[in-house]
This record gives structure tokens, sequence and C-alpha cells, in this order.
């Protein structure tokens, strides 16, 4: 989720999917409204790295294309089992 | 100044509803508890039926089948964004009897309110209920208040029972779905719960959440005008669309089979529930309906949703299928498949 | 939802799941241990199962703290709720959990124990600020990921003299059970099950780093893919380890780069560090005695350690025979494998812990996959 404010020098504002909730953000350095934060139990436990992010994608977009085309005509269903 | 004067003085001392609170003496069938009813509750409800002051309503019975439905509603806050439990009451009940088909006609109201309830919130709610029954069409035309101490209840609970009559060559009931049914729903899922929830917790919105809250004795009136064959209606309502399927699985014996990615939900919902643990399959509508027709009605009915202020985001969202375990299964979004539960114990309390 | 909707995404799956079919070699098999609870409930919750290969399996493992954690400490917990004055705050999952002679939390809270559901750690602290003259106890439970709120809740308590709060600790390890899961001795006599990789936790290695999972993946010649929750996460890391195998490779490979380090977050472990110390030993349910796997507070600390503040003993107790949560948890038995599973144990009647918990494997198989033995 997006930090959207810093209310504290301990307390920011997410927002996720539009809706804003007060967490801590005492466990991690330097945050500020733009960065992307893990949540877990009303903690920031780290920041997204958008350029690490951005590499994972791109990796994911590049991956397994050509193996569809004979996944697919081998017969093999991806969807579930009926 | 003679007795009788000073009583009706007295008797003339409206109530004090920008700072008055209910007391004891308001539920002890007395003199307070007409004031009550004729200083709040009979303005809000406004009708001919009421106005005679009898204990009862008299009416004449209507021809063919009749239904009747009650529920009672303690849902807290009693003020949410959407709504407030006295909408919530008219509502709830009105649609109980709409989802057998039948237009429904009157409903009762019981009132049991705590010592020390502001008179400002109880003419609020009862205005509010009087606005709802209006819109539906509907008119409250019997009641009951009584009063409890202190700590006895949590501000106000409310019961409302309904009548409605369902017209010739409807035949709908949770036991009547078949293997190869088109399963639909008028709408997105899990506003009501959410908003409540949200509210709860604190949590604020960029966009504002409000419960779904509505009649759709309307709505349905149009499906059924046009599409006779609806099979069942029902609205998912505590334990959401999850325990609603199910409950019609065990009903007419069947399965059924769900397509995740058909199923609208808002994105603020979704966000909601991401940060408090939910999954919208389970949270409560309460302005929402599911219906089960015919495969080839299903076009049809999706158009006549589609038409309504209440069925814009309808969708068709998966079939019935022939399965002796009655399970509720469904096509994930990344293309698995789970199967959808019966949640276990009370996973949002006092949600209606 | 920015960083979430991409990794649910319907036609990325297709494509990881068709490389991972031809990537697997006919054969082998494939047995993946995923650690953590939250992975085992994705993996049922959107049927990752589905799009694999059936040489590939998947062992549920047991990074499910409520899981893990021995009868006889529940059963301390809800002796400590029903003392006079004390409130005890927890998370809501521990709630249900069945303790000795029938026990439980949700029971003891009926009978009149004053015990309040938490979000987090902090809701603990203003509870104990706005209750002056009650007890107010925080049942932490967890693994990497809520020691560090319970450390800071710990050290705020302390600068604040807030002399009505403590903490009942039972956070434990995530190396120490993975190691347990390894080490032949420990398992020999309970059930030694075979592992070819693992999928490394989520919210845990973004706290400890990857550089912990490095001495397994040399020592014990496993591969590890340090995994993201959402199911494209859990099919990149799949698809990872099938490659590792493949090519004979034990290596830590770190799926989920865009939260996890190799050091984890320093504030987090520095918290950590400042007011836990290591047990020597700690009973884990299915697991036995493992040493060094749990933390108590330190001894500048006791003042807000429960266990010494108020000298509750600890009575070990084995629950339910017939239940199997112990094997369940090694990855040694499937839920379907206990006897008790869906008949008696079901998510409204639990007998065991795994089914109580909405990270535990038989409570994820049961509400989302049971279907699937209807189905063979």
């Amino acid at each position: 989720m997006k930090i959207v404010a810093l209310t504290g020098p301990e307390t920011a504002k997410v927002s996720l999917g539009g809706i804003v909730k007060e967490i801590s953000i005492a466990l991690i350095d330097d945050p500020k409204p733009g960065d992307y934060v893990v949540l877990h139990v009303g903690y920031a436990l780290a920041k997204i790295d958008e350029a690490e992010a951005e590499r994972t994608l791109a990796l994911l977009a590049a991956e397994g294309s050509d193996a569809l085309a004979e996944f697919s005509a081998a017969g093999e269903a991806t969807e579930a089992p009926p | 100044m003679n007795v009788a004067s000073r009583a009706s003085r007295s008797a003339s001392r409206r109530l004090d509803l920008a700072a008055g609170r209910v007391d004891l003496t308001h539920g002890a069938g007395g003199r307070a508890m007409q004031q009550l009813i004729e200083e709040i509750f009979r303005p809000a409800f406004d009708n001919p039926m009421l106005a005679r002051g009898d204990d009862q309503a008299a009416f004449e019975v209507v021809g063919g089948r009749m239904v009747m439905s009650t529920d009672s509603f303690v849902v807290s806050p009693l003020f949410f964004p959407g709504g407030d439990i006295g909408s919530l009451a008219v509502h709830g009940t009105v649609n109980d009897v709409a989802m057998s088909g039948a237009r429904p006609l009157y409903l009762s109201a019981g009132f049991i309110i705590e010592e020390g309830f502001p008179l400002a919130d109880l003419e609020r709610i009862a205005r509010s209920m009087g606005e709802a029954a209006r819109a539906a069409e509907v008119a409250v035309v019997t009641g009951d208040t009584k009063v409890v101490e202190r700590g006895k209840a949590d501000g106000l609970f409310i019961n409302t029972a309904g009548i409605g009559v369902v017209p010739p060559g409807i035949e709908i009931s949770g036991d009547r779905a078949r293997a190869g049914d088109a399963i639909l729903i008028s709408g997105s899922m899990g506003d009501h719960g959410v908003a409540i929830m949200a509210h709860r917790a604190g949590l604020e919105f960029e966009t504002t959440i409000v419960s779904d809250s509505a009649a759709l004795n309307g709505l349905v009136a149009d499906m059924v005008a046009s599409v006779p064959t609806i099979r069942v209606l029902r609205d998912p309502t505590r334990g959401g669309l999850a325990a609603t399927l199910n409950e019609i699985c065990h009903q007419s014996a069947v399965g059924m089979r769900l397509d995740e990615a058909a199923i609208p939900v808002r994105p603020e919902v979704l966000g909601a529930c991401e940060l408090l643990g939910l999954d919208p399959l389970n949270v409560a509508n309460e302005g929402k309906l599911i219906a089960i027709a015919p495969a080839e009605d299903a076009g049809r009915l999706l158009g006549v949703l589609r038409r309504h202020p209440l069925g814009r985001d309808a969708m068709v969202i998966g079939e019935v299928t022939a399965d002796p375990a009655r399970f509720v299964r469904m096509a994930t979004r990344i293309g698995g498949e789970r199967m959808i539960d019966w949640l276990a114990g009370e996973q949002l309390p006092r949600i209606c | 939802m920015k960083h979430l909707d991409e990794y649910r995404d319907a036609e990325t799956a297709r494509r990881l799941a068709a490389s991972i079919h031809r990537e697997a070699d006919t054969d082998r098999r494939y047995r993946l241990m995923e650690f953590c609870g939250g992975h085992t409930h994705a993996i049922f919750r959107y049927g990752i199962e589905d799009l694999l290969p059936a040489n590939i399996e998947m062992v549920h493992g047991p990074g499910c703290p409520v899981c893990v954690l021995p009868t006889g400490r529940l059963d301390m917990a809800i002796r400590l709720a029903k003392r006079d004055g004390v409130i005890l705050a927890s998370y809501g999952d521990m709630l249900r959990v069945p303790g000795s002679k029938g026990q439980s939390l949700m029971k003891a809270k009926a009978d009149g124990a004053d015990i309040r559901m938490v979000y987090s750690t902090l809701d603990a602290l203003k509870l104990a600020e706005a209750n002056p003259d009650r007890e107010v106890i925080f049942f932490a439970i967890g693994f990497e990921t809520t020691t560090p709120p319970t450390a800071l809740a710990i050290e705020a308590a302390a600068k604040a003299k807030l002399g009505n709060f403590s903490v009942f600790c039972n956070h434990v390890l995530t190396p120490s059970a993975i190691a347990a899961i390894l080490e032949a001795p420990a398992v020999r006599d309970l059930g030694a099950v075979e592992i070819d990789g693992f999928l490394g936790p989520a919210h845990v290695s973004v706290v400890i780093g990857s550089q912990p999972y490095e001495f397994f993946a040399e020592e014990y010649r496993k591969p590890v893919a340090i995994s993201g929750f959402e199911p494209i996460d859990i099919l990149q890391s799949i698809l990872m380890l099938v490659r590792q195998l493949n090519e004979g490779r034990a290596e830590v490979e770190n799926q989920y780069i865009r939260a996890v380090t190799r050091d984890g977050n320093l504030r987090a472990k520095q918290a950590v560090s400042r007011i836990f110390e290591l047990r020597r030993d700690f009973e884990w349910r299915g697991l036995g005695h493992i040493p060094y796997s749990a933390l108590r507070l330190k001894d500048a600390y006791a003042a807000f350690d429960a266990e010494r503040r108020f000298d509750e003993p600890y009575i070990a107790s084995e629950g339910n025979k017939a239940c199997a949560c112990p094997a369940i948890l090694r990855g040694a038995k499937k839920p379907t494998d206990c006897r008790l599973f869906g008949s008696v144990c079901t998510p409204e009647t639990p007998l065991g812990s795994c089914m109580v918990s909405s990270e535990g494997a038989c409570a994820a198989y049961y509400s989302y996959g049971r279907m699937r033995e209807r189905t063979q």
C-alpha cells in the first residue's frame, strides 16, 4: 500500500484501493509520501523497491509465451478441471 | 386552577425532541407512551391504518398466495454511511418478502428502546423508516414500543414483520434450482458489511463507501414480469454470497460453479477487505439479490436487471450443476479451482 | 491496486504454468515445501495446484505460529486470563484454539474472563493506558514478523513507565523450524519426510533477509526460493525451484526481490535484539523440543515479562491423541490422512490448531479444497 501522508514521527497514513488507514512506520528508514510499503499487523516492514519490482514484472512478461503454444497444443488445460 | 385544566396542560407539553431522552414511562402503556407514538411514530409513518390508533391493523385479504417474513435488527452503530437501523429494518423485511416474487404491502415495527436513548435519534430513525417505506411503496401499519432499563439493550433494537402477495403463476423458492440454470447477481458484493466494519475500525475513505441498503421490490417486480420462469431469488445478507449460495445448494440438492472474474467487487471494498482480512464473498449485502433462472432466459433477465438503477452492475456469475455433494466451486481468477464454504463462526458481529 | 493486481494476473499465470509444465522433468518428482502458512492459504485459495503438473507436490510446512504453539503454552494464557484484574489482549486467531480439557480463550471469555481481541500491539498498549487499575497482558505469538512490533511495544511501555503492561512471549524463529524439518535426529523418531526444495516465507524474509537460508542451501543441498504472497509470486518461485533442481543447483534465490534484501530490516532486527534473547529450549507442536528456537525477554525487561511477573508454570500437555497436527505440521501427513479431519474436526468444531488457524493446512484444505476428494 501507498504512503499518502506522514502524520507523526512514527506514524503515516497509507492507502489501498481508496481506503486510508493509519499505521506505524517505526521500522522503516526515510519513509515518504508516494512510497509503497509492505504491511503486517499495523506496521510497515519494508518499502517496495520500484526498480526491482519493474525487473520482476519484466521477467514475468518474458516468461512462457513460447511454452504456452505447445502447452495448449498438447491439449493440457490450464483452466480448472470440469 | 382546577385539576382538569392542570391535567390537560401537562398533556399538551410536547416531547423535547432536541434534548429529551426515552425513560421507562415511555414503555409503560400510559400517557407517556401515547405521546411517543403520536409525536414520533405516527407522523413518521403517516398512514390511515396507523392513524386509527388501534392495537391492530385491518385490511382486506387479497386472493392468491400471501407471504410473510420477519427480521430483527441489532446493527451497531445505529447510524452508518448509507443508512441507519431504521431504513435497514424497512429494506430488510421488504426484501425478504420480495424474494418470493411477492409485492410487499404492509409492515409492522416493534421497538425495544434502552432507557436514556436520545429522542432526537429516535425521531431521526423513525423519519428514516417512514421515508424508506414510502419509497418502497409499503406502509408501517402497526407497531409496539417497549423500554428496558439502562444497559439492557444497546441503544435500540427493531423488529419488522412484513406481508405481501405473490402474482399468479410465479413459483420462486430456494429448492427450485436445477442443473444448467444460470446464476446472476444484481451488483457489487460486500458494500454493506465493509461500510459498517470500516466505520467501526476507524478507517477513512478517499472515496466514500456507503452501505448498499435498498428496497429491491421494484426491481423484483420488473424481473418477475419479464421472466416468470425465475426459479430462485435471495438476498445475500449475513454471511454474504458464500452463505446464501450454499443455502440454496442444500435446499435444491445441487452444486454450483462460479467464475471469480465475473463477480463485481468495488476497489474500495477490495482494499478494505485486504486491510481487515476479510473475503468479500463472506460479507453482508443489504441491497443486492441473487437470481437463478433457466439458462435460455439468462440474457433477457440480465437486460432487465441492467435497465434498473439497482441492477446496473448485474452479472451472470456462474451456473448450477448436478452435484450430490452440493459444493459451490469457483474458477479462481488465475485459472485454478477452489470451493466456497459456509463461514465458521461470526466474522462480523452486529452487521444488520 | 499497484503492486498487487499484477501478481494476480490470469494471463501471466497461464504462461508460468506453461513453463512449469514444459520444464518439469517427467522422470522425477518434485516435493516442494511452502514453509509459511500464508503461502499455504494462498495455494488453496487460488487453486494453484490445478496449474501444476502431477509430479510437483506442494508439502505444507509449519510456518503457522498458531499451529505450532504447544497446548501447554495456550493453557498458560488461559490461566493468566482468568486471574483477577487481568485483561488478556490477543490476536483473533488464538481465540478459538482448543486447549486442554476442552478449554479455549473464547470459552474463558464466555465464562467471564476479560479477553480482548486486538489487531496490533499498539491496541494492547492503549488498553493498558486506558485501564491503569488492571493488568494488561499481551499474548504475543508469531515468527519474526510480529516480533519487532512486540519489541517496540515493550520499549514504549518502558519509556512511558507503564506499570500494568506485560507480554506473554511465544515468539519463535523460522531458521530453527527449517532445521528441525531437515535434521535427521529430531525427525527420525517422528517420521522423516523427503523435501526437495523450499518456498521461503515472504514477510519473515523481509525482516531477517535472505542470508539466513544460505546455511540450509549449502549444508543440506536444498534449493530455496523466497516467495512473495501473491499467486504469481508463488508460481514464479516454483518455476525457479524446478530449474534449480533440474540444473543440480542448491542456492537461495529471492523471487520477492522487490521487498526482501540479503540483510533484511536492520531496524527491526536491532529492536528485537535490544529486548529479547534466545531461550535454551522451547517445545513446538509437531516438532518436539528445539534448542535456541524461541525468544524471551531480557532480564532488563523482566517487569514486562508476564511469565516472571505472574509466576505461571508450564505444564506440558498432549492434546487429542488422534489429532494428526504434529505430523501434518512436519509435512509427513496430509489433512486427509487424519482420522478426525472433516468428520469430528471441522472449522466449526476444531480439535487441533491446524484447523482453527486460517493459515493452518487443515483449515485451508477444508475451506477451499475439500471438494477435490470427490473429483478423484
